[in-house]
């Protein structure tokens, strides 16, 4: 790519490794169901499938709150609900060998679209056959209930070959322990309807550094912060970028920045964030002395009453032994005690 | 309709493992190239319209970083959308039939590489019956192709998926004169539609696609003979199934340029099945080409492009003459 080729030939090569890389809401994505999705769910958690009647009478399962030919309202009336299987026909699948930690089940299992017995649509869910060769398009299966049911589409915990019986087990919701006497839980009706769901969101990456990353880290750890230079309008970008925004052509010119600079602005923080110091922290924009662009870092040495916009600062940097190949390296910037600068002169850069 | 071409197509030379590139290491030497073979000015650009997924890197608002290939400063009239480059297109192919502006840059881009594919397709399906379950989209594609099978159709019903690609196509669509000023072939849209299905695969009939047969129909693909044919084919068993709802004969050449079971920049590979077929009427091979790109689970939904070397007007003039 052009950045690439453009590079200086001594640019150091420094990281083929790949990191990994975390995208995860924890506690998961918490959504409202709807009164159609949420009946539906509030009937799993009770461990019946439930479907709703489209104007063609046909049943819809699962429900939406939509017929998916008309975009007529669906479930607005009891009557337009119908229970459904629990035993039912598949329709198509398809096999998993290899499972993930998210199926499921553990074991090669087939996915399948299954249509309850009563209902005109199919359901996507797990088929626990053992074996590719015992599945096929027709079988007749079952669903197999999980005792912890939370409203949910996995509290059907797979379908299983075979008329049934489909035995729901009694009511066990998670972090509710059962009661060592009497029934497991008579408590269903006392529950509310399901009108919440919560998806886990965990996605892993392996990422590579860019080019243009890559040689600023290994300018940052041995004390230098490197920027690159538009060839077109002059710009000097620190971060350093692979391309001018502004004329979208490539900034490929190494241009090494010294570690002083300009307060263009600055923000008092009172809630404690990773790698800031202890609060009130400052953060803030310093236009180093030759950048084109204003970088954001941490103020400290200060103070936070004396900071001021066009305060003169200069990093601080970590001890040479403790240098790693990070931007952690430059900890925070500090006041130089030089007079300070007047706003007009880096008014542009705000 | 106002008569509007792919006057340029430009493609990375993509990856199948990730080389650090940014998105505007994938983006920019595209753009500068499609603007480069029309001669035009990043000036000339009414509007620009780009095609993602957030997801494939994890990382929020990746789109806003491609923006530094495109020279948005002075600030330009721009869009995303959060799907392949193919709807991006569509986009700008609509803001061009304002008629205020004349010429438009598309673009898509996407690293399939660097995640985990099952899990990001999975968060794209309905998050209440289908997300949580992570199906992913070889799955999805299973169950099409095992359906297809069941019918009686000749395919495998346990597909693979296409190699995992990182890459990025761009475009440039212009209008009437400025089209024939920067182009000597253009590749006139002579139909553009897009119609989506149910998302409920347990809802649909996975042997037909009546959204492609729809936007085919609205599009225009029959009457007339159609030289090539770019499928967004990212599981073979599609193909069979999209020719048949097209219209396509067994004359109409199909992914001549390997299609996407041999390379599927996610986000780009269905502009790029435009690209291609623009490709085929501006080196003269194709007078007319079909260029399809989908999305969503079991090709929910589908966009059909019709491309000519004569514009839908010419061949009204014809007939009359
Ligand atoms: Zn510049």
């Amino acid at each position: 790519m052009t950045t690439q080729a453009s590079l200086p030939p001594e640019t150091p090569q420094t990281s083929d490794a790949r990191v990994v890389h975390v995208l995860e809401f924890p506690g998961g994505y918490t959504r409202s169901t709807g009164p159609v999705i949420g009946r539906f769910l509030t009937g799993l958690r009770s461990g019946r499938l439930f479907g709703v009647r489209m104007p063609d009478g046909r049943v819809l399962v699962p429900p939406t709150e939509y017929d998916p030919q008309t975009a007529a309202a669906l479930g607005a009336a009891d009557e337009d609900w119908v229970q459904v299987g629990p035993a039912g026909t598949v329709t198509t699948w398809t096999w998993v060998d290899d499972p993930r930690p998210d199926h499921p089940l553990d074991r090669p299992f087939a996915w399948a679209l299954i249509r309850p017995d009563g209902a005109d649509t199919a359901l996507l869910h797990a088929v626990d056959s053992g074996s590719k060769a015992a599945m096929a398009t027709g079988m007749r299966v079952h669903p197999t209930w999980r005792a912890e049911r939370t409203g949910a589409v996995k509290d059907i915990a797979c379908f299983a070959p075979g008329e049934g019986p489909a035995e729901v087990p009694a009511l066990a919701p998670a972090g509710v322990p059962t009661p060592v006497d009497g029934p497991a839980s008579d408590g269903e009706a006392e529950l509310e309807p399901v009108s919440m769901v919560t998806l886990p969101h965990r996605l892993e990456y392996r990422l590579r550094g860019g080019t243009v990353w890559n040689h600023f880290i290994d300018g940052m750890a041995v004390g230098q912060i490197r920027g690159t230079r538009c060839a077109k309008c002059g710009k000097v970008f620190v971060p350093p970028r692979g391309a001018c925004p502004g004329d979208g052509v490539p900034a490929t010119e190494w241009v090494d920045l010294p570690d002083t600079g300009v307060l263009t602005t600055f923000a008092v923080n009172n809630v404690p964030a990773a790698g800031a110091p202890e609060v009130p922290f400052i953060s803030g924009y310093v236009l180093l002395d030759g950048a084109d662009v204003a970088m954001l870092a941490l103020v400290s040495d200060v103070p936070w009453q004396e900071v001021r916009i066009g305060m003169r600062v200069r990093g601080v940097w970590v001890p040479d032994a403790e240098r790693t190949r990070s931007v952690k390296n430059l900890k925070w910037f500090a006041p130089t005690g030089e007079p300070d600068i007047p706003f007009e002169q880096f008014e542009e850069y705000v | 309709m106002r008569d509007v071409a792919v006057v340029a197509f430009a493609q990375s030379e993509h990856s199948f493992s990730d080389l650090g590139w940014t998105e505007a290491d994938l983006v920019m030497p595209l753009v500068n190239e499609v603007l480069s073979v029309t001669g035009m000015d990043r000036s000339e650009i009414g509007f620009t319209c780009s095609g993602s997924n957030d997801y494939l890197v994890g990382t929020p608002f990746s789109f806003v970083a491609a923006l530094d290939t495109i020279g948005a400063w002075p600030p330009i009239a721009e869009s995303h959308v959060e799907q392949d480059g193919a709807w991006a297109l569509y986009e700008a192919w609509v803001r061009m039939q304002h008629g205020d502006i004349d010429a438009a840059l598309v673009y898509g881009f996407g690293k399939g590489t660097v995640g985990d594919q099952v899990g990001i397709s999975s968060l794209s399906y309905d998050p209440y019956y289908l997300a949580p379950l992570v199906p992913g989209h070889i799955a999805m594609a299973g169950l099409q192709a095992r359906a297809l099978k069941d019918a009686g159709f000749d395919v495998d019903p346990d597909p693979t998926p296409p190699p995992a690609t990182d890459g990025a196509a761009a475009v440039i669509l212009a209008a009437g004169d400025v089209a024939r000023r920067v182009c000597s072939r253009p590749a006139w849209i002579t139909g553009l539609d897009h119609r989506i299905e149910p998302h409920a695969v347990g809802s649909r009939d996975l042997t037909r696609s009546p959204s492609t047969r729809q936007a085919a129909a609205r599009a225009g693909v029959r009457p007339g003979v159609v030289d090539f044919a770019e499928l967004h084919t990212r599981f073979e068993h599609e193909e069979m199934l999209l020719r048949r709802e097209l219209g396509l004969d067994e004359k109409t050449v199909v992914n001549a340029s390997g299609g996407p079971r041999k390379a599927d920049p996610i986000m780009a590979t269905g502009l790029i099945r435009i690209g291609e077929a623009a490709a085929r009427i501006h080196d003269g091979s194709a007078q007319r080409a079909v260029a399809h790109a989908a999305s969503g689970p079991c090709l929910q939904h589908n966009l059909v492009c019709v491309l000519a070397a004569d514009t839908a007007s010419d061949l009204a003039s014809e007939g009359e003459r």
